[in-house]
C-alpha cells in the first residue's frame, strides 16, 4: 500500500519545480499516521473541554448533593440522568470533577513543558556551544539528576518543598530537565561547526545570535518530538504525586488526587477509581502516539 | 580490557559523590531544625538544643559536616532513623530483599513475555499482530501504573478471588527470613504451601510494576531486530537456503540482542521507580513503602539514606550494564 502511494505521488503532485513547504511536507507525513492524528483529536478535544470547562460541565465539581452519595453511572442501576459518570462518595458529579481535572493536567503539562524545555535548552545550548570545562559541569550535573529513578527524584523534591500543586509541577519539571539538556547539547553540536555557522561567525555575529538565531531553529525537531512525549510524563507523574498524597491535595479536582481520595470506595463503588484512570490513561496515550507521530514525520531518516 | 573497566568506574566516582551531596543537603534543604524536628511538640531547653547541636556537629561549617557525613557513607554509616531508632543502613537491607525480588520477577516478566512478541512483531511486520503488539505496548507505556493496580485487585483479587490483595505472606505461615527473597525462604524450609501462597502473592504486583518495562522491551526489541533484518547478512544467510527460523533465531537474534540488552539495563530506575507507587498499592514490604512512609513520618535520616542507596544502586547497575556492553562488543571498547 505504501508502495502505491509512492509511485502514484509524483503523477497526482503538480509539476512545479519547486519543492513544497516544510510544513506541507510534513503535514503530509503526519496525516497518513492513524494513530497520531487519532491522538491529535483526542487532545484537541481534551483542550476544548478543558478551555470551556465552565461551560461544558454539567455541575459544579465541588458542590456536594447530599442525596446523591456514590451514585453509579447512568447506565446501570440506581443511576440518574443527572450524574452520567455517578457521583463520588460526598456526592459530587464525577463528570464535572473529570472534566474540570482536565484543565488542570492540561495547564501541569503546559507548565511542566514550559519550565524545563527553558532551563534544558538554556543549559543544553550553553553546554553544546561553549564546550570544555562548562559543559563537563553542566552535563555532569544533569548526569547526577539522571542516576535517581525519575518518580524517586519527584518524590523526594516535593517531600522538600512539601505537598502541594505548583511544587508538584516543580519536582517534575527539574526530573525532566536532563533530557531537554542532552537532547539541545547533542542537537548543537552536531550543528556547530557546519558551514553556515562558521559563515556567520565569520560575518560576526556574537554567540547569542548564533545560538539563538542561527544554531536553535535547525535543533527544534527532536525538542518538539520531545516536548510533546514531556506532556506524557508530566501528566503521569503529576498524578502519581497526587496519589501518593504529595502532590495536589483534595478537594482539588486532579486525577490522581481524586483517586487516592476514594480509594476505600474501590469494592462498593468501582466507577469512583476508574473514571480518573481511564482519563490520564486515555490523554498520557494519546500524547505518547502524537508524539510518535511527529517523530515520523520529523525524522528524515524515516521519510519515505 | 582493564583499562576500560577502571576509565569506566571513574567516570561514575563524581556522580557518586555529586548524589551523595544532594542527599546530603536534602535534609538541609527540609524547612525545620533537625533537632527541633526530631523532639517534636515537646519543645527543648535552648541550653540543650546548643549542646546537641554542638553534639551532632551541627554548629560546624558545611563543608566539614559534609565531609563528616562522605566519610560515614564510606564506612556504611548513614545514620540513625528518627522513628524506630535503627541504623538507616540495616532497615534499608532488611527491606530490599523484597523490593528486588518483586523487581527481578517483574523484569524476568517483561523479557519473558515482550522479548517473543517483539521478535515476531518484527517478522510479521504490518500484519494484525504486529499493530496489536504495537498498540498494547503503546497503552502500556502510558498506563497509570497505580490505576493498573487497583484494576487488578478489583478484578482478579475482589471480583474472582484468586489472589490475595496485599502482602508477601498468608498470616497462616511463618518462614525464617535467610536471603529475605520470600520464594527462595519458603523452598528452603521446605514450606511448599507457603511457597505456593508467596507466588500468589507476588503475581499481580509483577505484572503491575512489568507492564512499562514489558512495553519498552517489546518495542525496543520489535526495532532492533526489524534493523537487522534489513542487513546484507541476512540476506545472504537466506540466500545460502539457510531455514527462515534459524535465520531468525541465530542470525538476527543474536545481533538483536545487544540493544536489548541495554535497555533491560536500563529499566532498573524505571523499576525502583515503579516500585515506589507498586509496593503502596499492595502493601509490598520493601524499601519503595518504606520510604514514602518516611517521608509521611518526617523521618529524613530514613528517606536521606534510602535515596543515596537506591540511587547507588540503579549507578552500579549501569555501570555494570556499560561494562558489560563493553567486554560483549569491541567496538565499543576500542571506540576511544
Amino acid at each position: 500500500m505504501t508502495i502505491d502511494v509512492q509511485d502514484t505521488l509524483p503523477a497526482a503532485s503538480p509539476p512545479v519545480s519547486q519543492p513544497p513547504h516544510p510544513l506541507v511536507e510534513f503535514w503530509y507525513h503526519f496525516r497518513q499516521n492513524k494513530g497520531a492524528m487519532a491522538g491529535l483529536a483526542v487532545i484537541l478535544l481534551i483542550a476544548v473541554v478543558a478551555l470551556f470547562a465552565d461551560v461544558v460541565a454539567p455541575h459544579d465539581p465541588n458542590i456536594q448533593y447530599r442525596d446523591a452519595i456514590l451514585v453509579p453511572p447512568v447506565w446501570q442501576e440506581g443511576g440518574r440522568w443527572a450524574f452520567l459518570l455517578g457521583t463520588d462518595d460526598i456526592g459530587r458529579d464525577m463528570l464535572s470533577r473529570l472534566i474540570f481535572g482536565a484543565r488542570l493536567s492540561m495547564m501541569i503539562g503546559l507548565i511542566v513543558v514550559t519550565l524545563s524545555l527553558a532551563v534544558g535548552l538554556a543549559l543544553g545550548m550553553i553546554a553544546g556551544f561553549f564546550g570544555g570545562v562548562t559543559d563537563a559541569l553542566v552535563m555532569r550535573f544533569m548526569d547526577i539528576l539522571l542516576s535517581l529513578p525519575s518518580l524517586l527524584l519527584a518524590v523526594v523534591v516535593a517531600a522538600i518543598l512539601g505537598p502541594g500543586l505548583v511544587n508538584a509541577m516543580l519536582a517534575v519539571s527539574i526530573v525532566v530537565i536532563p533530557h531537554y539538556a542532552r537532547l539541545t547539547r547533542a542537537a548543537v553540536m552536531a550543528e556547530a561547526n557546519k558551514d553556515y555557522v562558521v559563515a556567520s561567525r565569520v560575518a560576526g555575529a556574537g554567540p547569542l545570535r548564533l545560538m539563538l538565531v542561527v544554531i536553535l531553529p535547525n535543533c527544534v525537531a527532536p525538542l518538539i518530538v520531545q516536548a510533546t512525549l514531556g506532556f506524557s510524563t508530566a501528566i503521569l507523574d503529576a498524578a502519581a504525586l497526587g496519589f501518593l498524597g504529595l502532590g495536589a491535595q483534595p478537594p482539588t479536582p486532579e486525577w490522581g488526587t481524586m483517586l487516592a481520595s476514594s480509594l476505600q470506595f474501590l469494592q462498593r463503588a468501582p466507577w469512583v477509581v476508574t473514571w480518573p484512570g481511564v482519563a490520564i490513561l486515555v490523554t498520557v496515550l494519546a500524547f505518547n502516539l502524537l508524539g510518535d507521530g511527529l517523530r515520523d514525520a520529523l525524522d528524515p531518516k524515516l521519510k519515505r | 580490557m582493564l583499562r576500560f573497566i577502571l576509565t569506566r568506574v571513574s567516570l561514575v566516582i563524581p556522580t557518586f559523590l555529586g548524589v551523595t551531596f544532594l542527599t546530603f543537603l536534602l535534609i538541609r534543604l527540609v524547612p525545620g531544625d533537625p533537632i527541633e524536628v526530631r523532639v517534636g511538640e515537646r519543645g527543648i531547653p535552648p541550653e540543650r538544643l546548643l549542646e546537641l547541636r554542638h553534639e551532632l556537629g551541627l554548629d560546624r561549617p558545611l563543608w566539614q559536616q559534609f565531609l563528616d557525613y562522605i566519610a560515614g557513607v564510606l564506612q556504611g554509616d548513614l545514620g540513625v532513623s528518627l522513628v524506630t531508632r535503627n541504623s538507616v543502613l540495616s532497615e534499608f537491607l532488611t527491606l530490599f530483599p523484597a523490593t528486588l525480588e518483586l523487581a527481578a520477577l517483574a523484569m524476568l516478566f517483561a523479557t519473558v513475555v515482550g522479548l517473543p512478541a517483539g521478535i515476531v512483531a518484527a517478522v510479521r511486520r504490518g500484519s494484525v499482530f504486529d499493530h496489536g503488539v504495537m498498540g498494547v505496548s503503546l497503552t502500556g507505556y502510558s498506563m497509570p501504573i497505580f490505576w493498573w493496580g487497583l484494576l487488578l485487585i478489583l478484578f482478579f483479587s475482589v471480583g474472582l478471588g484468586w489472589t490475595p490483595v496485599s502482602g508477601r505472606l498468608d498470616l497462616l505461615y511463618y518462614v525464617e527470613p535467610v536471603t529475605g527473597f520470600m520464594l527462595v525462604d519458603t523452598l528452603m524450609a521446605g514450606e511448599y504451601g507457603a511457597f505456593w501462597s508467596a507466588l500468589h502473592h507476588l503475581v499481580l504486583p509483577m505484572i503491575v510494576l512489568g507492564t512499562v518495562p514489558l512495553a519498552v522491551v517489546a518495542r525496543m526489541t520489535r526495532s532492533a531486530m526489524l534493523e537487522v533484518l534489513g542487513e546484507d547478512y541476512i540476506r545472504t544467510a537466506k540466500a545460502k537456503g539457510l531455514a527462515g527460523k534459524r535465520v531468525i533465531g541465530l542470525h538476527a537474534l543474536r545481533n538483536a540482542l545487544i540493544p536489548v540488552v541495554t535497555v533491560i539495563g536500563l529499566q532498573v530506575g524505571t523499576l525502583l521507580g515503579g516500585a515506589i507507587l507498586t509496593e503502596t498499592i499492595f502493601s509490598w514490604p520493601g524499601v519503595g513503602k518504606w520510604l514514602i512512609e518516611s517521608i509521611n513520618r518526617r523521618d529524613y535520616p530514613a528517606l536521606q539514606g534510602g535515596v543515596l542507596l537506591i540511587a547507588t544502586t540503579v549507578m552500579a547497575v549501569n555501570l555494570l550494564v556499560d561494562v558489560l556492553y563493553g567486554v560483549l562488543n569491541p567496538r565499543i571498547r576500542h571506540s576511544r
